[in-house]
């Protein structure tokens, strides 16, 4: 299986105050039952500098987690993802049913951004799988254009989560971008070749 | 000389395949994910795709074959799948012989399905062809054809 690597045994939020220019590296876990697409979504990322975890099914995403309920030690410390990218349609357990049981979980696994992937623009999947709680839906073929803008969000979110864990220290950042609590939109809305949908009413703007 | 030819031909070979409506933006989009370090990551993708979709190929085949009435929710399901990969790809046409497919199973139409199934499977080995053709070309030329990123 994985090896753990070491960089995820720090704390992000020491790890920015030491060098805040330094991104550590983030760790996704890519779900897709088609070879084609896995390798796709492989490259994707890794050419985007991501750590790379991939598999064929629900069923072993959650065992790579830990959460198959079978191997109760490995827990959170052995495997840290960051993002979990999953197709929603897939035989077995469907993207769908893996994004309710890691939302379901009651540790830090639920905490992990889930985002699906669909070559259907179905609007009530879309719904579901937002109401469900998917960060995004993105429409299949997923572009890198995607990928580089949800690395990039799920960067500031992290910094800004490391910043909310130590608020008692002042430190600045030379990214700039402000402090906020609510979540920043992943699509802009004037991008015109954005392929993702937050809501029914981008719907429009998704690529068929 | 020989590598500018074949540079030029393969530009051509391109463009062709894109005005033909073979190919779409996908497969641009997988080209710039080529580097110096997998310069021939379009190739090996399109060979997976060949060689993954048989099998589905082979699946649709059979379940065309067996007793009437067919069974147009595994047909679809299996074509969903086959369409999944082709999109992946850039297989524009093979993709939109996909969909009609799909119609044709929604519709409950057998007959529809049978034939649009033999257009696909010719698109489909169409490509094949044209492709592989596209990729020997692509090694003659040399790799800064198609790589677009300088890492």
């Amino acid at each position: 299986m994985a090896i753990v690597d070491e960089v995820f045994r720090q704390n992000l939020p020491e790890m920015m105050e030491e060098s805040p220019c330094v991104a550590p590296q983030l760790h996704v876990l890519a779900v897709d039952d088609s070879l084609v697409d896995r390798k796709v979504i492989e490259r994707l990322l890794k050419i985007s500098s991501c750590k790379v975890t991939v598999v064929d099914s629900g069923t072993r995403a959650l065992q790579y987690l830990g959460l198959d309920g079978e191997n109760g030690s490995l827990g959170f410390d052995s495997v840290k993802v960051n993002l979990i990218m999953t197709d929603y349609s897939m035989p077995g357990m469907t993207g769908y049913e893996l994004l309710k049981k890691i939302k379901q979980e009651s540790s830090v696994f639920r905490e992990i951004p889930v985002v699906v992937m669909s070559s259907e623009n179905v609007l009530t999947r879309i719904d579901r799988c937002l109401e469900e709680g998917a960060e995004e839906f993105l429409l299949k073929p997923v572009k890198l254009s995607d990928v580089t803008r949800l690395k990039d969000f799920i960067m500031r979110r992290k910094v800004k989560e490391g910043e909310k864990r130590s608020h008692k220290r002042r430190r600045s950042l030379d990214c700039g971008s402000p402090l906020s609590i609510t979540c920043s939109p992943l699509s802009h809305p004037c991008d015109p070749s954005s392929s993702s949908v937050l809501s029914p009413l981008s719907t429009k703007k998704a690529r068929l | 000389m020989d590598r500018n030819q074949s540079r030029r031909q393969l530009t051509a070979m391109k463009q062709s395949l894109f005005d033909q409506g073979l190919l779409d933006e996908q497969f641009v989009q997988l080209e710039e994910l080529q580097d110096d370090a997998n310069p021939n990551f379009v190739e090996e993708i399109v060979t997976l795709y060949y060689r993954d979709s048989s099998r589905l190929i082979s699946n649709i085949e059979q379940a065309l074959k067996e007793r009437t009435p067919l069974d147009f929710n595994k047909l679809d399901t299996l074509m969903h799948q086959f369409k999944g990969s082709s999109s992946s790809i850039g297989a524009k046409k093979v993709k939109a012989e996909c969909n009609l497919f799909r119609e044709y199973c929604r519709a409950g139409n057998a007959e529809g399905c049978m034939k649009s199934f033999q257009q696909l499977k010719k698109e489909y080995a169409a490509l094949r062809k044209k492709l592989e053709a596209y990729f020997q070309l692509a090694r003659q030329a040399g790799p800064q054809e198609t790589a677009c990123r300088s890492k």
